[in-house]
């Protein structure tokens, strides 16, 4: 890869250079980390010594920092500079527990948005670009993280935020928008309101997508790509690093770069806490190697991925991340088997007849739990008759169980019907009361 | 050949009556009305004298398709519908689905969904049979 297309050099940066970059980084960062409350007692407990990291192998002996002790010493006991040299906070919304708040320097919101204008920059977005960002704006990452990047790329940035659908529409015809940052299931939705609209999406000047925030099958992304005529590039991160910008994918769309001068990068098995090899799947666990608020040592993400084995033929020499299989949050649990939602979005977006939206209800037939898949149909292939309907609820039924060994209900429903969330998709409705 | 409608519906209070209500307001009028359920879904047809105008004013707020089917004049009397059951029959034609209204004249219309509509179609006309097409269905059958 020439030097002069990509935004920093350390992108292509050979592998012994790479480490000799990460291992110094890794010393700064657990001797940044130790003074913080939550490091630096532990540290002092467990006799580490930041000292004593010579190789990136070292940090075997850290022990891993689960998002608990984040909850635990909400808000700032991980925080390792005096409060007045913090100048931003991004807080989580909480649903899944107690919040955490991550707060950041001056340099922390400079090196972040250094970050995003690299994977920006990666795909193509340049100076006279229209960069409309519809993610939510204020505590939540996605607004600010991919704004302040395209900024300082010099794109003609709008900042939109979220919802009202038909405005969202109505700029890009405005303002030229040729690249959109979206949430893929609300991508989905804004194909709704073209078709009302009478608008055609791929008459749009749009050039590229960047999709992030929720994670999605490779089936969704395809007709994605299809309906709106674009790539869709996956973005990744999570507020505790950041937010996004962790990880990006190339145009060459085979995995996610992980930005590894920035985050060290292992996956484990969520059970042991063992690494697996590359091409095995595992929990990610991130280690921060330039943030200075509030440093983290081998933070369990919950995120479960792969590293992509061998090169990657764009040339860039960090490793690859495959695309997010979900969290391990997101896991439901019917009738004693484990179950993640991508599970059953693959199977359905593999489908031509599914339409654009579904969700998953659980609920209790007596004391049996239940599971409902809820679909739209796609109207296109509706040709007129029940015996379809049936034979195709029968054939959703079949390719379901074979992936997630339980028989669900399909109840196909008509399109447009299920609630669309201007968010991250609502897709799992939990209504069994234990 | 004419042209009735099927229209993809969830069983739900409601469901039919917001059919019904776009065509009220479409001003077409409906001739017969099938509804066939799964129990939680189901398929509504429709035959109407004006099909173009119903499927504009159900494809806003559904999922409708259009289907070709047999209109067929039969004189309304003991033996009128037996008469094409058993010309169809003697050509072994399956008839997966029927329904029928009288009309003025002491006749009534018969509407037949078969596999393959044209074949059926010329069979009945050369039996002698009435087979009407869309603009004739649309006059025989249209409202006041």
């Amino acid at each position: 890869m020439a030097l002069e297309d990509l935004y920093d050099p350390t992108e292509a940066l050979n592998p012994e250079a790479l480490e000799r970059l990460q291992t110094d980084r890794l010393r700064w960062t657990v001797a940044q980390a130790a003074r913080s409350p939550h490091y630096g007692k532990l540290f002092a407990e467990r006799g580490l010594d930041p000292e004593s990291i010579r190789e990136l192998d070292d940090l075997r002996h850290f022990p891993l920092t689960e998002k608990q002790d984040l909850r635990d010493s909400y808000p700032f006991g991980f925080l390792a500079v005096p409060k007045d040299e913090v100048v931003r906070l991004h807080h989580s919304s909480g649903t899944t527990g107690t919040a955490t708040a991550v707060c950041h320097t001056a340099g922390d919101v400079e090196r972040w948005a250094d970050l995003v204008a690299r994977c920006l920059h990666m795909v193509g977005l340049r100076r006279g670009d229209v960069f409309q960002n519809m993610m939510s704006y204020g505590l939540f990452t996605g607004g600010l993280g991919l704004h302040y990047g395209a900024e300082k790329l010099g794109a003609f940035v709008i900042p939109m935020g979220a919802g009202n659908s038909r405005r969202q529409i109505e700029f890009m015809g405005i303002f030229g928008t040729t690249a959109m940052h979206i949430i893929p299931s609300y991508a989905m939705a804004l194909l709704g309101t073209c078709e009302e609209m009478g608008v055609e999406p791929r008459s749009l000047p749009l050039r590229f997508a960047v999709g992030g925030a929720e994670p999605y099958s490779e089936g969704t992304r395809t007709r994605l790509q299809e309906a709106w005529g674009i790539p869709f590039h996956n973005c990744y991160g999570l507020s505790e690093m950041c937010g996004p910008g962790v990880a990006f994918e190339c145009p060459v769309q085979q995995g996610l770069h992980l930005w590894e001068d920035a985050y060290l990068g292992e996956v484990i098995d969520p059970e042991t806490g063992d690494r697996v090899v590359d091409g095995e799947e595992g929990e990610l666990v991130l280690t921060s190697l330039t943030r200075e608020a509030m440093p983290l040592i081998r933070y369990r993400t919950r995120d479960l991925t792969s590293f992509t084995p061998g090169p990657c033929p764009c040339g860039r020499t960090h490793r690859r991340l495959s695309r997010i299989q979900g969290r391990t949050d997101d896991m439901f649990i019917v009738r004693g088997v484990n179950i993640f939602p991508l599970q059953i979005e693959r199977v359905l977006m593999s489908m031509p007849q599914v339409g654009r939206n579904y969700v998953i209800v659980l609920d209790r037939e007596g004391y049996a739990d239940r599971l409902t898949v809820r679909v739209e149909l796609n109207a296109d292939v509706f040709f007129g008759e029940l015996e379809q309907l049936q034979s195709l609820r029968e054939r959703m039924a079949d390719r379901l169980r074979r992936e997630i060994m339980v028989r669900p209900r399909i109840e196909l429903v008509e399109p447009g019907t299920i609630p669309r969330q201007e968010g991250k998709a609502v897709r799992v409705i939990d209504e069994r009361k234990d | 050949m004419i042209e009735q409608l099927a229209i993809f519906s969830e069983n739900k209070p409601g469901k039919l009556e917001r059919i019904t209500a776009a065509l009220s307001e479409a001003g077409v009028n409906s001739r017969a009305m099938h509804a066939a359920s799964l129990g939680d879904m189901g398929v509504v047809k429709i035959v109407v004298d004006r099909p173009e105008e119903a499927y504009e004013a159900l494809a806003g707020q559904g999922t409708v398709r259009k289907i070709p089917a047999l209109a067929v004049r039969v004189p309304d009397r003991p033996g009128g519908l037996h008469e094409v059951t058993a010309a169809l029959t003697r050509a072994s034609v399956n008839i997966e689905n029927a329904s029928g209204f009288p009309v003025s004249g002491g006749e009534a219309i018969l509407i037949l969904e078969v596999a393959d509509v044209p074949a059926a179609e010329r069979l009945l006309e050369e039996a002698g049979f009435g087979v009407l097409e869309a603009e004739e269905f649309s006059e025989a059958v249209g409202g006041p």
